[in-house]
C-alpha cells in the first residue's frame, strides 16, 4: 500500500481559510483586543479571497482526499454564498460589538472557523467528513452565541444551542452509523452506487436515513426541530443572529441537498414524505406563529423557519428544477435577511438597541430611508413582485408544480399569504402609526454600505436576474451530472 | 409599428418623475412641495400624451399585437420582456394615462401630509398599471399585476380615513390570496408550454381537466379584482377609506385588471373551461347586479354607495364577457372604459364635497343645488351617465352587453336589466338627498362652489363621457377586430377539442 499525497487544490479555499484563521488568531493574541478592528477587516478580506479562490475553480466534479471531499459547481455556488454572507455578518458586527463592549478579536476569528466548517459541510462526500465539517461549524457557533458572556440571555442562548445542537449531532451520528451498518460504507459515492444497482433497501437503513435527516433538519431549523430557533435568535447578540440566519442556514441546506440527492438520490420514495411533512410544518408554523410575536428577532426567527419551509418545497421534488429553486431561494433569502438584520441593528435610540416591533412605530417619519429599506425587505420576504423574494418563490413553486406536488404548492402559496400579513404588519407599524421613539441616524459607514447594497439588490434584482438564475441552474445541473 | 419603444416609454416615464422628485425635491418648504406637484402633473401629462400616441399609432384593422417590443430578460428560462397592445388593451392604457393627471389635480390641495411620498406612490402606480396592460409575458404581467398592491396599500394606509389600516390589510390580503393561486396556474402553464410568452401560450391547447383547474385559479384572482359577488367585500372598505384619488384609480383602473384578465387569459387560453363555467359567471354576476344594487340603496355613506354601484356595474361587464359574442364582449370592454371614467368622476364628485365638509355621510348634506349650482350640474351629469342615460357613455356599454347576452340567454338578460332599474333608483336617490331638498344646515350653507381647478378636472371627464355616448364608434372600432379574433380563437379551439373528444368517444 502506497500513501499518495492527496490532491489539495480542490480544497484550496478551505486550506486558505484555515491558515488565515490561525494567523489572525495569533495576530489577535499578540496584539490584544485593541486590534479587533484590523482583525475584523482582515477576516473580511480573507473570506472574500476564499470566495474568489472558490470561484476560480472550474466546473467539473473532482473528488479528493480518498473520496471524502468533493468540489463541483454546486459547491462553488454555495461556498460563495456562505463566504459572502459571513463577510457581511462580520461587517454588521463591527459597530455593535464596540457599542456593547464585546469587541474582542475572537469574534471574527470564530466566524472564520465556523465558516470553514460550513465549507467542509458543503464539500462533504462522506459521512465522516460531513460530521467533521458540521462539528467544526457548530462548536464555533455555540461559542459566539454566548459571546456576550455577562448577559444571561446570551449565555442561555449559547447553552440552549449547545445542548440541543449536540442532541441533533448525536441523532445524525446515530443515523450515519446505522447507514454504515446496513450499507457497509460511509462514502456518498458508494452508497449511491449501491442503490443505483437496485439493492434491497432494508428498514434499518431507512431508519438511519430518517435520523440523518432529523439531525440536518435541526441545523436548518425546519419544523418540528425548530424549537431552539426563536430563543437562540432572541438571546444571541444581534450580529450573531444575523450570522445564524444566513451562512449556517445556507451550508446546512446545501448539506441536506447533497445528502438526499447524492447518496440517497435513488431513495426518493423513502425521504420524500419526510421532507413533505417537514416543509408543510415549517411553512405553517413559520407563518402562523410569527403573527403573535412582539420581538423583532423572534419574528425573524419564525420568518426564517418559514423560509426554510419554502426552500424545502423545492428539495422535496427531488428534481433538478427543484434544486435550482432551492439555490435561487437561498441566494435571495440571504440578501434580504442580511439587509433586514442590518436594519434591526441600526434601530437604536440614544445608543440603546431597540428590539421590540413596536419600536418601529412611525419610523417612516423619523428616519424615512431606514423605513423604506425595511419596507423593501419586508415586501420581498412576503414574495411581492418586483422584489427579489418573489423570484425565489417563483422557482420553488415552479418546481413543485412541475413535479405535480400540488398540495405542497397550494399550502405554500396560502401560507405565504398568511406570512404576508405579518410582514405587512411591520410596514403598517412603520408607515401608518405615529412615532413612539426617535431612532438614531445610521452613523456606521459599513452598516450604511450593507443597507444600500442589499436593498438595491433586493429592489433591482428583477432588472438583471440572469446571472444568479443561471449560476443556480449550473450548480443544480452539477449535482445531477454525476 | 413605431420605430421606437413607445410602450416602454409610456410605462416607465412615470418612474422618471419619481427619480426627479427624489433627486431634486428635498425639504418641506412650500416651494419644494409646489415643485413636487408640478413635476407629478407634468410627468403624468406627458405620459398621457404618450398613451394617446399609442392610440394614434394603433391600426384598428389589425387584430394582433402591435407596437411589439421583445427583449431577452431571462432567455435561458423562456422568460422575455415582451410588450404589445391589441384592440382590447390599448384603450385601457389610454384610460390609465387619462385618469392619472386628473388624480394629481384632484389631490392638489387635499393632500397635505407627506406629499412627496404620495406623488411617488401614484407615479409608481401608473407605471405598474400601464405595464400590466401592455405585458405579453406572464411573469412580466404578474409582476405588474401584483406590484400594484404595494403603492395602493400605502396610499390607503397612509392617506386614508379612520379605518384605513383595516381596509389596507383587507385589500392587500384578499387580492394577494387570489393572485397566488393564479401564480400557480401560470407556473403550471409555464411547465406545459415551456415559456411564459402569452401569445405562445394562447396558441397552446391544454387538456380539459387541467383547463378546469387553471380556470378556477385564474378566476380566484380576477374575481377578487373585478370584484364579483361574494368576494367583493374588500371593495367598499377600500373605497371608503382610500383618499379620493386612490378611489378614482381603484374604481377607474384597478377593477378593470380583473375584467381584462378574464378576456386575455380565461377565454382564449381555456375555452373549454370557459364554456363549462359560463353559467357560474352568469349566476354570480346576476346576483351581483341585483343584490349589490339593493345594498347600495341602503347605504348612508356616499363612497360606499358608489362602491357598491361599481360592483353592480362590473357585474354587467362579466355578464357581457361570458356571453361570448361580438356585442357582449365589445359591450363589456366599452362598459369597463365608461365605468372607469364615470365612477372615477363620481368619486371625484364626492371628493369635492368631502374636501369642504370632511364627511361622506349622505344625511349631512342636502340642498347643495342652491349654493353649489355648478357642482349640481356636474354631479347630475355623472349620475345620469352612471344610470345609463342614452347619449352618455354608460348607455352604450350596458346596451351592448344586454344585447349580447340576450342572444345567449334571455333570462340572464332580463334579470340583468332589472339591475339597470335599480341602478337608476339608488343613483337618483343619492342625488336627491345630497343636492336637492332644503338647504338648512349652516355648515353646508357655508360651502362654496367649485373652484377653477376643480372645474378643470371635470371638463375633460364630461367631454369624454359625451364623446363615448354620442360617437362610440371611435372606441368600438378599435376593439372590434381584436374581439372578433378573440371569439374566433375561442370557437376554433373549442371546436377542435370537441372534435377530438368526439373522436375519442367514437374510438371507444
Amino acid at each position: 500500500m502506497t500513501a499518495v499525497f492527496p490532491d489539495i487544490w480542490p480544497a484550496l479555499p478551505e486550506i486558505f481559510l484555515a491558515l488565515s484563521g490561525v494567523a489572525l488568531l495569533m495576530l489577535g493574541v499578540f496584539r490584544g483586543d485593541g486590534f479587533t478592528r484590523p482583525v475584523s477587516y482582515l477576516s473580511i478580506v480573507c473570506m472574500l479571497l476564499a470566495a474568489i479562490l472558490a470561484m476560480g475553480y472550474g466546473s467539473g466534479r473532482v473528488v479528493t482526499f480518498n473520496g471524502m471531499f468533493v468540489m463541483d459547481a454546486f459547491g462553488v455556488f454555495m461556498k460563495v454564498l456562505v463566504l459572502v454572507s459571513a463577510a457581511f455578518a462580520v461587517i454588521l458586527g463591527l459597530g455593535f460589538n464596540e457599542r456593547e463592549q464585546m469587541a474582542r478579536f475572537e469574534f471574527p476569528v470564530l466566524m472564520i472557523f465556523a465558516t470553514l466548517g460550513m465549507l467542509m459541510m458543503i464539500s462533504a462526500n462522506d459521512f465522516i467528513s460531513l460530521y467533521v465539517g458540521l462539528e467544526t461549524q457548530s462548536l464555533a457557533l455555540y461559542v459566539i452565541a454566548a459571546f456576550r458572556r455577562d448577559s444571561g440571555k446570551s449565555s442561555e442562548a449559547g447553552l440552549k444551542y449547545f445542548v440541543l445542537g449536540s442532541l441533533s449531532s448525536g441523532m445524525l451520528l446515530y443515523g450515519a452509523s446505522l447507514v454504515y451498518g446496513f450499507a457497509g460504507t460511509t462514502s456518498f459515492d458508494k452508497v449511491a452506487a449501491l442503490f443505483a444497482g437496485g439493492a434491497h433497501v432494508s428498514p434499518g437503513l431507512v431508519i438511519g436515513l430518517v435520523f440523518v435527516m432529523a439531525g440536518l433538519a435541526f441545523k436548518v431549523s425546519a419544523a418540528p426541530f425548530h424549537m431552539w430557533t426563536p430563543d437562540v435568535y432572541e438571546g444571541a447578540p444581534t450580529p450573531v443572529t444575523a450570522f445564524f440566519a444566513a451562512a449556517p442556514k445556507v451550508a446546512a441546506i446545501a448539506l441536506l441537498t447533497r445528502v438526499v440527492m447524492e447518496p440517497f438520490g435513488h431513495l426518493a420514495a423513502q425521504w420524500h414524505q419526510v421532507l413533505v411533512a417537514t416543509a408543510i410544518l415549517s411553512m405553517v408554523i413559520g407563518s402562523f406563529v410569527a403573527i403573535m410575536q412582539t420581538n423583532i428577532k423572534r419574528l425573524m426567527a419564525y420568518s426564517s423557519i418559514g423560509h426554510v419551509g419554502y426552500a424545502l418545497v423545492g428539495l422535496t421534488t427531488g428534481t433538478q428544477d427543484g434544486v435550482r429553486g432551492v439555490l435561487i431561494y437561498m441566494a435571495l433569502y440571504i440578501a434580504m435577511n442580511i439587509g433586514a438584520f442590518a436594519v434591526i441593528l441600526s434601530m437604536k435610540a440614544k445608543g440603546q438597541m431597540l428590539e421590540e416591533i413596536k419600536d418601529f412605530s412611525g419610523l417612516s417619519k423619523t428616519n424615512p430611508m431606514l423605513a423604506a429599506t425595511m419596507a423593501i425587505f419586508m415586501f420581498s420576504m412576503a414574495g411581492i413582485p418586483p422584489m427579489a423574494g418573489f423570484f425565489g418563490k417563483l422557482y420553488v413553486f415552479l418546481a413543485a408544480v412541475a413535479a405535480q406536488e400540488y398540495t405542497l404548492a397550494v399550502v405554500g402559496v396560502l401560507t405565504s399569504v398568511v406570512g404576508a400579513f405579518y410582514y405587512l404588519r411591520i410596514i403598517k407599524i412603520m408607515y401608518f402609526d405615529e412615532p413612539a421613539v426617535v431612532v438614531d441616524k445610521v452613523d456606521d459607514d459599513g452598516m450604511t454600505g450593507v443597507l444600500v447594497l442589499t436593498s438595491l439588490f433586493t429592489l433591482l434584482f428583477f432588472v438583471a436576474p440572469a446571472p444568479i438564475l443561471n449560476g443556480a441552474a449550473a450548480a443544480a445541473a452539477a449535482l445531477f451530472a454525476g | 409599428m413605431a420605430s421606437w419603444p413607445i410602450l416602454s416609454f409610456a410605462t416607465f416615464l412615470p418612474l422618471v418623475g419619481v427619480a426627479l422628485i427624489l433627486l431634486f425635491c428635498r425639504g418641506n418648504t412650500p416651494d419644494v412641495l409646489r415643485n413636487v406637484r408640478y413635476i407629478s402633473l407634468w410627468t403624468t401629462l406627458v405620459t398621457f400624451v404618450l398613451t394617446l400616441l399609442v392610440w394614434a399609432n394603433f391600426d384598428p384593422r389589425n387584430p394582433g399585437y402591435q407596437m411589439v417590443e421583445k427583449a431577452g430578460w431571462i432567455p435561458e428560462f423562456g422568460i422575455n420582456y415582451h410588450m404589445g397592445v391589441d384592440g382590447i388593451s390599448v384603450l385601457f392604457v389610454v384610460l390609465a394615462g387619462f385618469l392619472m393627471p386628473l388624480c394629481i389635480l384632484a389631490s392638489w390641495e387635499s393632500v397635505q401630509v407627506r406629499l412627496k411620498e404620495y406623488m411617488i406612490a401614484f407615479l409608481a402606480l401608473e407605471t405598474l398599471m400601464i405595464g400590466m396592460f401592455c405585458a405579453l409575458d406572464f411573469v412580466l404581467f404578474y409582476m405588474f399585476f401584483e406590484g400594484v398592491l404595494i403603492p395602493m396599500f400605502l396610499i390607503i394606509g397612509i392617506w386614508g380615513g379612520p379605518r384605513r389600516v383595516y381596509a389596507a390589510f383587507k385589500f392587500f390580503l384578499y387580492t394577494l390570496l387570489g393572485s397566488v393561486l393564479m401564480l400557480l396556474a401560470i407556473l403550471a402553464m409555464y411547465y406545459v408550454a415551456g415559456t411564459t410568452d402569452i401569445p405562445t401560450i394562447t396558441a397552446t391547447q391544454f387538456p380539459r381537466n387541467m383547463q378546469l383547474w387553471l380556470w378556477l385559479a385564474f378566476f380566484a384572482s380576477f374575481a377578487v379584482k373585478v370584484p364579483m359577488w361574494p368576494v367583493h367585500t374588500w371593495l367598499p372598505d377600500a373605497h371608503v377609506e382610500a383618499p379620493t384619488a386612490g378611489s378614482v384609480i381603484l374604481a377607474g383602473v384597478l377593477l378593470k385588471m380583473g375584467g381584462y384578465g378574464f378576456l386575455r387569459f380565461n377565454i382564449p387560453i381555456l375555452p373549454e373551461a370557459t364554456e363549462y363555467f359560463a353559467p357560474l359567471i352568469y349566476t354570480l354576476s346576476v346576483v351581483a347586479v341585483i343584490y349589490t344594487s339593493l345594498v347600495a340603496l341602503a347605504q348612508e355613506d356616499m363612497k360606499k354607495l358608489i362602491a357598491y354601484s361599481s360592483v353592480a356595474h362590473m357585474g354587467f361587464v362579466t355578464i357581457g364577457m361570458f356571453a361570448l359574442n361580438q356585442q357582449g364582449i365589445e359591450g363589456s370592454v366599452f362598459q369597463m372604459l365608461s365605468h372607469g371614467v364615470v365612477s372615477g368622476a363620481l368619486f371625484l364628485c364626492v371628493g369635492v364635497v368631502y374636501d369642504r365638509l370632511h364627511t361622506r355621510e349622505i344625511a349631512r348634506y342636502g340642498g347643495l343645488v342652491k349654493n353649489m349650482p355648478k357642482y349640481a350640474v356636474v354631479f347630475l351629469f355623472m349620475t345620469m351617465a352612471s344610470v345609463g342615460l342614452p347619449g352618455t357613455a354608460g348607455f352604450v356599454g350596458e346596451f351592448l352587453v344586454l344585447m349580447g347576452v340576450f342572444r345567449d340567454n334571455t333570462w340572464v338578460a332580463a334579470l340583468a336589466a332589472t339591475g339597470m332599474v335599480l341602478g337608476a333608483a339608488y343613483a337618483l336617490w343619492l342625488y336627491r338627498r345630497v343636492v336637492y331638498g332644503k338647504l338648512t344646515k349652516p355648515d353646508v350653507k357655508a360651502m362654496f362652489d367649485m373652484t377653477p381647478r376643480e372645474i378643470a378636472v371635470f371638463v375633460p371627464l364630461i367631454a369624454v363621457v359625451l364623446w363615448m355616448g354620442i360617437y362610440p364608434s371611435s372606441f368600438l372600432n378599435v376593439t372590434s377586430a381584436s374581439v372578433e379574433q378573440l371569439i374566433q380563437t375561442y370557437q376554433t379551439k373549442l371546436a377542435a377539442s370537441h372534435a377530438a373528444s368526439g373522436v375519442s368517444v367514437a374510438a371507444r
